[in-house]
């Protein structure tokens, strides 16, 4: 079983809908995880059942018993994140700043203070169309951890795809470069940047890097929008083999990324022309990668 | 009058608006832009100006000393984040898993783990006429932005009057870094795309907005793709649509070259206007 693990640094690169194309491609042999969860887009694309759901716990929140506090003020005294704030002489916890650190609980004389495990989020597993299964996820207001619920959702998919002997887990990665996509990376077989000729997807595009760099992961790119900038692209390119990242594809601008999307489609079912080609073959060369 | 732009997902244009606003607002009065979109910064790419100053930033983590350590397993007790573990006679701290709450330093009987600083990113301060720019970035490898967005914002309180204009480029999502970064401003501007994933983007920010009890209003980029699903949703819901910028294939290539829109593109600067006009409203009725 193989992961392919799809991110792009920033959003609006077009990496749901390439990713949902290649799911679609794939059809029953890939499990799909969408770890983008902040922004989970791919059940649009997809029509997932939401078969099976389950609430996702994660870290801790101080929560004050008002009966027991005998207003001594440690608690305030040693949390670091401002969280407990002294309200008409009464101390009362910020649920949205504690960061679930325990301090206070552990300090609090009269163990007025417990820790309670909030729902950070809920996970899913859903038929979809294409025949297989997705893992996915909506992560809660102002959760902590969404790092944690990535790699659940992850793992999720690995365990499925272990035990129906699938031979790809295809994952939509998170954006950024802090803790959500460093668990959407771990374990990765291959990983796929999707970006765009600007100055910013090029930024984005070697930052990203050297993470991936850092993991030692095998990647490989594609250039969307290709058109929109050619020099940028040329600069893509050549950072691309000096880095001796596999190019991919360089998919020109086209409206049907979102003419799709607004019908609920992948662009391989929606398109006929020369996009849907290229990225039918841009997934027989990640296949091939992966042998 | 602090301004945060936020979006629930990346690349809707989020950085394009608060680059472009903050710029022409700057022509007829101070601005300070700040970018604390700490883990992609890419404000930076589109405001020229001159550097005036630089900082490292860093973050407090334990550092064990040995020989004061008596191996009395407290620490690992009371991290919950299990950033200091032990292995046999030997205190291991992971840096990048530390939120820096102290608890295992003050808590250790013997002060064996005394706080330290830690490099996480590095802030810098451009100016460029009636424009200041800050961003912060953070090193690769440190998984936590909230910290740094955290020092910014004071960096910012501190060193500007509150009189000038702040606007935030935020981070996207809905979790603790964007949550920290429009925490304590006045009003929100919620950066859209007309499709569905937009839609679905923009309502769990709505909810999120909601949450925290702010002041929002929205406004679509690249009107004119998709669908006018986001207009209804934002009719139904009451929610103000402050601008609709159109989708236009020469904004996208003046963006791909690192150029500001405004100067180039009439339409685009109109679009601009209502905005400001919104927020000038806001302002007053804030003095009233
Ligand atoms: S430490 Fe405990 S007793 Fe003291 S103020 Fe806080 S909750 Fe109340
Ligand atoms: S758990 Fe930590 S962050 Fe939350 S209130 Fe207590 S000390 Fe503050
Ligand atoms: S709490 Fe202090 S003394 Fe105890 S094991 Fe940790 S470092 Fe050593
Ligand atoms: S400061 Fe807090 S989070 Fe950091 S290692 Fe110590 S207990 Fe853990």
């Amino acid at each position: 079983m193989k992961e392919i693990v799809v991110i792009s640094g920033k959003g609006g690169t077009g990496k749901t809908s390439l990713t949902a194309s290649f799911a679609y491609l794939g059809g029953k042999d890939v499990i799909v995880a969408d770890c983008d969860v902040d922004a989970a887009d791919m059940h649009l694309l997809l029509e997932p059942d939401f078969e099976e759901q389950e609430d996702f716990y994660s870290g801790e929140l101080a929560y004050i018993i008002q009966d027991q506090c005998i207003r001594c003020g440690k608690c305030l005294e040693v949390c670091r994140f401002g969280a407990i704030k002294n309200l008409f002489n009464t101390y009362q916890v910020d649920p949205l700043a504690c960061e679930g650190c325990g301090y206070c609980a552990r300090i609090c004389p009269t163990n007025a203070i417990i820790n309670k495990k909030p729902v950070a989020g809920k996970w899913f597993i859903s038929n979809i169309k294409t025949g297989s299964i997705m893992v996915h996820a909506k992560l809660g207001i102002g959760a902590d951890n969404s790092g944690k619920l990535v790699a659940k959702v992850k793992n999720e998919a690995k365990e499925i795809a272990e035990d129906e002997f699938k031979d790809f887990v295809i994952v939509d990665g998170s954006p950024g470069i802090g803790c959500p996509v460093v668990s959407s990376l771990s374990g990765a077989s291959f990983v796929l940047m999707v970006t765009e000729p600007s100055v910013s997807g090029l930024h984005d595009l070697k930052r990203l890097y050297e993470l991936i760099k850092k993991f030692g992961l095998k990647a490989g790119c594609i250039i969307n929008k290709s058109d929109i900038n050619q020099q940028i692209t040329d600069e893509i390119e050549t950072f691309l083999k000096e880095e001796n990242i596999l190019h991919i594809a360089n998919l020109p601008y086209n409206e049907d990324f979102t003419k799709a999307m607004t019908v609920g489609q992948t662009i391989i079912e929606f398109s006929n022309g020369n996009l849907k080609k290229q990225i039918t073959s841009a997934w027989e060369i990640i296949k091939n990668e992966l042998k | 009058m602090k301004i945060a732009i936020a979006s629930g997902k990346g690349g809707t244009g989020k950085t394009t608006l608060s680059t472009n606003l903050a710029s022409y607002l700057s022509e007829k009065e101070t601005v300070v832009l700040t970018d604390v979109d700490v883990e992609e910064p890419n404000s930076g790419l589109f405001i020229k100006g001159e550097l005036v100053y630089e900082e490292d930033k860093f973050k407090m983590v334990p550092q064990w000393v040995e020989d004061k350590c008596t191996f009395c397993g407290i620490c690992q007790k009371v991290c919950n984040f299990h950033a200091v573990i032990q292995l046999g006679k030997m205190i291991m701290v992971f840096p990048q898993l530390c939120h820096g709450c102290y608890a295992c330093s003050e808590l250790c009987p013997e002060s064996a783990l005394p706080m330290i600083p830690k490099k996480m990113g590095i802030l810098r301060y451009y100016k460029n006429h009636q424009l200041h720019f800050t961003e912060s970035r953070l090193d690769i490898g440190e998984e936590q932005a909230v910290p740094l967005i955290r020092q910014t914002k004071d960096y910012i309180n501190n060193t500007f009057s509150e009189d000038a204009i702040r606007i935030y480029d935020s981070p996207p999502g809905t979790s603790c870094p964007v949550i920290e970064a429009t925490k304590d401003t006045d009003f929100i501007i919620l950066v859209t795309e007309p499709t569905p994933f937009g839609l679905h983007d923009l309502q769990l920010a709505v909810e999120t907005m909601k949450e925290l009890k702010k002041q929002f209003g929205v406004v679509i980029n690249r009107d004119g793709i998709g669908n006018s699903n986001v207009t209804d949703y934002c009719k139904a819901e009451n929610i103000p649509l402050l601008a609709k910028i159109p989708n236009d294939r020469r904004i996208a290539e003046l963006y791909s070259q690192g150029k500001l829109i405004y100067k180039d593109i009439p339409e685009f600067r109109q679009e601009l206007d209502k905005i400001i006009a919104y927020i000038k409203t806001l302002k007053i009725n804030r003095q009233a």
